[in-house]
């Protein structure tokens, strides 16, 4: 037990004693949580659009107003020809052209039918669908209105209701994310390294030969990075909760106990890494390259999974933080209990089995 | 019983491409001070590996104070002390915390076997509190030393423990290793270093993973099958062609402000043949004397 003791204490003065060390584990879950909370986002404010009134009658005045009020967009000018709009859209960063035809409020009143023209810069096409949709809300809107003054036979009104995230923040999204991303990559990255670094230095083989139990090595390395872990996922949560608003409506204990989950799978990861490298360099370019990555794709929080092929869905099982991913978003943000994530939670669970014990299996307690 | 014995260790690397270890037998008896004397990449440190439980061998036995190395690592592990070529400790720790740390790692206390490590370490005193790498090379070693002594190792495994530190810190290195062997601590220790054989109780010579010859540093020497000349001239390295092409001269190599000789024939009449056959090529200077063989030119002798 001393010697244990005495080897967590020998960890933290390596963690500690190394700004670079202190600077990644601690620096960059902070720069992430901030970069992807407040720049990284797919909603859209501002959007420039142009519009092109040829009618100039009471209806296209007040669609019009209406979407110059609305946050989403921000009315550049009025056009008054097509070849115009073309040019906008070629030359400025125009995301939406919006064209009224002439006699817009009479075909309306005596035909009960008209039309309005929406273009979009389709080059970037989840940024104009989102434009387009909101664009058509805003005339559905106007449209509701006038039924109301007429008689209409049948009329289905959809209510839509933003479950969980009202407002659509895209940081309710990310955050979460950006935990599995971080917790995963800093933990894998820090004991692969430290492991190594012991290869390199040679430290390893004056600890092989010592009683000292080498599966005592691996347990030592991994307690002060669990624990270091878990002051950096408070750090994240206090972050994204006082900074980006993010709510915690679930048990913070259930949060903590997922987390330490997912933290012993990434340290088990670290550990294979740590088990197949000879060097700093490639423990480090191993863990990032290898976790970033997968990571990114897998997880779910950039790319919805439900769009990719059956192949990388399949895949995608066997990434941990996919599961962390699902849990984190129940319990904070739905707020749901452990009922609701134990199947996730028992995934999770064998994935880290399953690389633990491969891992202290492969662990070499000779140097070749 | 001694100490250290191998058995017909074979050691290859890289599938059986590379021959590190040939073949090798040796033992080393209980309280003894015993070299492994080979240039680099003779195989002294696969050796030590071995030894040390770090490599398994392709085949032969080897045991440390009874214990199979491959068996009974374990044994092994707890009872030898072992200081590897490269500074091995942590150099974000200060000598204190590295002293501790591994005394605690050995199960023991600094206090308990102070009175081992204490000359070695009232050296290191004044900086007990700098970082293990900041020291100077010779301070590192010294650490490494109390450090892998603080268990009171029954075998004390020491690779190349003077590479790379200065002549006066060698000294005193191996000063201290005298006086360890007092305390009836076995040594077995590496280095490159043909001066520093004749401080070892018995040596073995190692080249290209095969031990050339093993004993006492004054047999070998005395082993040295024919009489060794030196000679000295005013231009030396065209006398040193002269004597490699000179048909008289059996062996020469170039040794420092001499060339050491032996003769085809060898009696005092091919001396002074030679000293006529270099004042007609016009040498200044010429000094030729008869001189004991060091180890080094036991090993050359070997070596060919």
């Amino acid at each position: 037990m001393k010697q244990f003791l005495s080897f967590v204490r020998k960890e933290f003065y390596h963690v500690f004693r190394d700004s670079k060390t202190l600077l990644m584990l601690f620096g960059i879950p902070i720069v992430l949580i901030i970069l992807f909370g407040f720049a990284v986002t797919n909603e859209i404010k501002n959007a420039k659009i142009v519009v092109c009134d040829y009618a100039k009658d009471p209806a296209s005045q007040e669609i019009i107003n209406k979407l110059s009020v609305s946050e989403t967009f921000l009315l550049d000018r009025a056009l008054l020809s097509p070849s115009q709009v073309e040019e906008a859209f070629r030359k400025e960063d125009i995301k939406l052209a919006i064209i009224f035809p002439a006699n817009f409020y009479k075909d309306l009143q005596h035909l009960n039918k008209a039309q309005v023209q929406i273009i979009a810069d389709g080059s970037d096409p989840n940024a104009a669908s989102t434009l387009t949709q909101y664009a058509t809300s805003v005339i559905m809107e106007y449209q509701q209105k006038l039924i109301q003054n007429a008689k209409m036979p049948y009329t289905i009104s959809p209510e839509v209701r933003m479950l969980y995230n009202p407002e659509l923040k895209g940081t309710i999204n990310f955050v979460p994310g950006i935990m599995a991303l971080v917790l995963l990559l800093i933990c894998v990255l820090m004991t692969a390294v430290s492991i190594v670094k012991e290869k390199e230095t040679g430290t390893m083989e004056v600890l092989l030969v010592s009683p000292f139990n080498p599966f005592l090595v691996i347990i030592s390395k991994a307690i002060p990075y669990l624990a270091l872990s878990l002051v950096n996922l408070a750090v994240i949560l206090l972050v994204s909760v006082t900074l980006l608003d993010m709510p915690i409506n679930g048990s913070v204990l259930l949060l903590f106990g997922a987390s330490t989950l997912l933290i012993i799978c990434a340290l088990s990861l670290g550990l294979l890494i740590s088990n197949v490298t000879q060097s700093q360099q490639s423990a480090m370019l191993i863990s990032v390259m290898g976790m970033m990555l997968p990571t990114m794709l897998f997880t779910g929080f950039m790319f919805p999974l439900e769009n990719m092929p059956n192949a990388l869905q399949v895949f995608s099982n066997i990434i941990p933080s996919k599961w962390y991913y699902i849990i984190i978003k129940s319990v904070m943000i739905k707020g749901l209990g452990f009922s609701a994530i134990w199947k996730e939670t028992l995934i999770l669970f064998g994935t880290t089995c399953f690389f633990l014990i491969i891992s202290l299996t492969k662990f070499k307690i000779r140097l070749a | 019983m001694a100490d250290v014995v191998l058995n017909n260790i074979v050691k290859t690397y890289n599938k059986g491409e590379v021959k590190a270890v040939n073949n090798v037998s040796f033992e080393v008896n209980k309280g003894e001070l015993f070299g492994l004397i080979g240039a680099d990449g003779a195989g002294k440190t696969s050796i030590f590996r071995i030894l040390t439980t770090l490599l398994l061998p392709n085949s032969g036995t080897a045991s440390v104070n009874g214990f199979d190395v491959v068996k009974d690592y374990k044994a092994i592990r707890k009872n030898v002390g072992y200081m590897p070529g490269k500074f091995s400790l942590y150099q974000d720790l200060s000598v204190e915390e590295n002293l501790n740390f591994f005394a605690t790692v050995f199960n023991t206390t600094v206090t308990e076997n102070y009175d081992l490590v204490k000359n070695i370490y009232v050296q290191l005193e004044p900086f007990k509190n700098r970082r293990s790498g900041k020291l100077s090379g010779g301070m590192k070693q010294k650490l490494a030393l109390c450090c892998a002594l603080i268990h009171r190792p029954t075998v004390l495994f020491l690779d190349e423990p003077t590479t790379g530190v200065d002549a006066v810190s060698r000294r005193e290195f191996w000063e201290m290793l005298k006086g360890l062997k007092q305390q009836g601590i076995t040594i077995l220790v590496s280095t490159p270093y043909m001066d520093e054989a004749t401080l070892c109780e018995r040596i073995a010579l190692i080249q290209n993973g095969s031990i050339m010859s093993i004993d006492t540093p004054d047999e070998i020497v005395k082993q040295f099958p024919e009489n060794l000349f030196a000679v000295r001239a005013d231009n030396m390295s065209r006398l040193l062609n002269m004597l490699r092409s000179n048909k008289q001269i059996k062996s020469c190599f170039s040794f420092g402000d001499f060339h050491h000789i032996t003769f085809q024939d060898d009696n005092e009449l091919s001396q002074n043949k030679l000293i006529q056959t270099l004042q007609e090529a016009r040498f200044k200077d010429i000094e030729l004397k008869h001189i004991t063989p060091t180890i080094e030119d036991c090993f050359i002798k070997l070596m060919n």
